[in-house]
């Protein structure tokens, strides 16, 4: 969908015209009540659920959670899935032409915040005729998105639902974000960010990113159980090989996991979105006081995590849940021990799954009351 | 869920309930299933939240619509701030726990008042089976001595004593059997004790 009205961002900046790419599923009630947003994380996309009819390998992000009879059922909910501004799969982005330029905004692209992407949806959600979502959900930095809806938009949705975010970044979590900037950023072939240009891509840069950022979705434990320490091709060699290629599995599966993102995601989108995830901090405004940050949500919340995430961990889950009850709203709170850290949120489970499914199951049960 | 319900499914809650006033705003300290808070909410225009750590507790409380915060309690109640709660409940859990002194003053820091409840362990047929040399198996305590999730037994006349320690003025007590209160002999007579509780005034 195409906006011409300037949306005025964070840094100052204005963007004048843009698309965002959307998707739904299911269909809207008359009253339009019984709609759901759901937001993407680093690397996903629009496409939240099932598959194109001319691309059948091409599945939805979050297809276990999201269709028909899924926990975010389709049959009750209509379904919305857009890719943030500043994305690489259809939104407007560091790859499109800047129209003052006539040549592709590369580094030139604005930076991003998570409230500015709300801030775009929210515009999306009124083309649309939604005054209220039923829900806006995500995960990680999806979660944070939800939670900027629940400060920025209170009386425009009903429930948030926050999946293994963080209220904020620790030191650590931007000192990952930078390294994997920095491998981007120093890549040669990275051209101060008009990469496109010298029709190039900084594939390395993009790679070691993705390696980086890899390490942090998985758990220690998972990571020993998949990989521990067996060397790739242990069938024909149990030797070390004494040089610097793959002696083992896990290297051989992160470079695997760094080539293939490197084929489809933009570097420049790689940038600004970690940039975005180290600027996320509403408390900051209120000089740290989360709960003064909340204040202003009146949506009911479903906030999880999983023990295993190291990322985004429990503690920090439970720093929203503590600033929600402070702020006396109303808040489920599920910590899920599963074994996959912050991968977790993607994969099936049948105890989270079946709280967000008990959790939709209440919506739906509130949306029937409110309509008999 | 009605009162009537209640009442027939779980009588012991049903008393307890009268205990908390209308629109109170409630901590359930060890939820279960929600069913208490649940009926509070509906029945007596509560509000509050409720702790629970089992998976599948924590899921029928949120089926059942529940405010539920997935927490171990032996982690005290650091999530909530001080006299946050007028009323905080503690029904059946406090025998389950490492920590029973450091919870019952987090329950105090917390809460206004507290109802607590725990299997009396000096109920007659306790003593019986203590008496036959035997650890008590019942109806309120359904458990073998090496499978029991109740690392703490305690009497009425022992409860009374703690909670006067940790900074809590009894109220009101009772001993229940069968859902129904005990007045002659209750702590002999009582299988469940139940304490009204309230946090002492500070002394100037």
């Amino acid at each position: 969908m195409q906006f011409a009205e300037p949306l005025l961002l964070q840094s100052g900046a204005q963007i004048d015209n843009y698309t965002l790419m959307y998707e739904t599923y299911g269909t809207l009630n008359a009253d339009k009540s019984n709609a759901v947003l759901i937001c993407h994380a680093l690397n996903a996309s629009h496409h939240v659920a099932g598959t194109y009819a001319d691309a059948p390998k091409n599945l939805g992000w979050w297809d276990n959670m999201v269709g028909p009879g899924k926990p975010v059922d389709t049959d009750r909910f209509f379904v919305i899935g857009v890719n943030n501004l500043g994305s690489c799969f259809g939104s407007t982005g560091p790859m499109h032409t800047n129209p003052a330029t006539g040549k592709p905004y590369g580094a030139a692209f604005p930076l991003l915040t998570v409230e500015d992407w709300v801030a775009a949806q929210a515009r999306l959600a009124d083309r649309l005729g939604i005054e209220q979502f039923a829900a806006v959900m995500g995960g990680s930095l999806g979660g944070m998105q939800a939670l900027s809806w629940a400060i920025m938009f209170p009386e425009r949705l009903r429930h948030c639902i926050v999946i293994a975010s963080t209220p904020k970044l620790s030191a650590q979590n931007i000192a990952f974000n930078d390294v994997a900037r920095q491998a981007i950023l120093t890549d040669p072939d990275y051209h101060g960010g008009d990469f496109y240009e010298h029709g190039v891509v900084p594939k390395n840069g993009l790679k070691v990113a993705r390696m980086v950022g890899h390490i942090t979705y998985l758990s220690n434990d998972d990571m020993a159980e998949k990989f521990g320490r067996k060397l790739r091709n242990a069938a024909e060699s149990n030797d070390y090989k004494f040089d610097f290629g793959i002696d083992f599995e896990i290297e051989s599966y992160l470079r695997y996991q760094g080539d293939k993102f490197s084929e489809y995601f933009d570097a420049n989108t790689y940038l600004l979105i970690t940039k975005a995830l180290d600027y996320f901090d509403p408390a900051r405004a209120h000089g740290g006081d989360l709960t003064k940050a909340l204040a202003s949500t009146r949506a009911q919340f479903l906030i999880a995590s999983f023990t295993t995430d190291w990322r985004f961990s429990p503690e920090r889950s439970r720093e929203i849940v503590e600033a929600l009850i402070s702020n006396r709203r109303q808040v489920t709170y599920a910590e899920i021990d599963a074994p996959h850290g912050h991968d977790a949120f993607l994969l099936e489970d049948a105890r989270y799954m079946g709280v967000v499914r008990a959790y939709y199951d209440r919506i739906a049960e509130q949306l029937a009351g409110e309509a008999a | 869920m009605k009162f009537e319900d209640l009442t027939t499914l779980r009588p012991d809650l049903a008393f307890i309930a009268h205990w908390v006033r209308d629109g109170a705003h409630v901590l359930d300290v060890g939820c279960g299933d929600g069913a208490m808070l649940r009926y509070l909410e509906k029945g007596k225009g509560c509000t509050g939240y409720g702790i629970e750590i089992a998976d599948d507790k924590v899921l029928e409380s949120t089926r059942r619509g529940i405010n539920v915060i997935q927490h171990d309690m032996e982690a005290g109640l650091g999530l909530f701030g001080d006299n946050s709660f007028d009323t905080v409940l503690c029904l059946s859990s406090l025998q389950m726990m490492q920590h029973v002194e450091a919870l019952l003053r987090d329950i105090v820091r917390v809460g206004t008042e507290a109802i607590v409840s725990f299997p009396n362990f000096a109920y007659w047929p306790h003593r019986v089976a203590l008496l036959k040399g035997r650890m008590p198996v019942s109806r309120s305590l359904p458990y073998q001595w090496y499978d029991t999730p109740n690392v703490r037994c305690a009497t009425i006349y022992d409860f009374k004593e703690l909670a006067e320690e940790c900074g809590l003025e009894v109220l009101d007590y009772v001993a229940l059997a069968e859902g129904k209160p005990v007045s002659f002999l209750p702590n002999l007579r009582g299988s469940l004790a139940v304490f009204r509780l309230r946090k002492k005034a500070k002394r100037a």
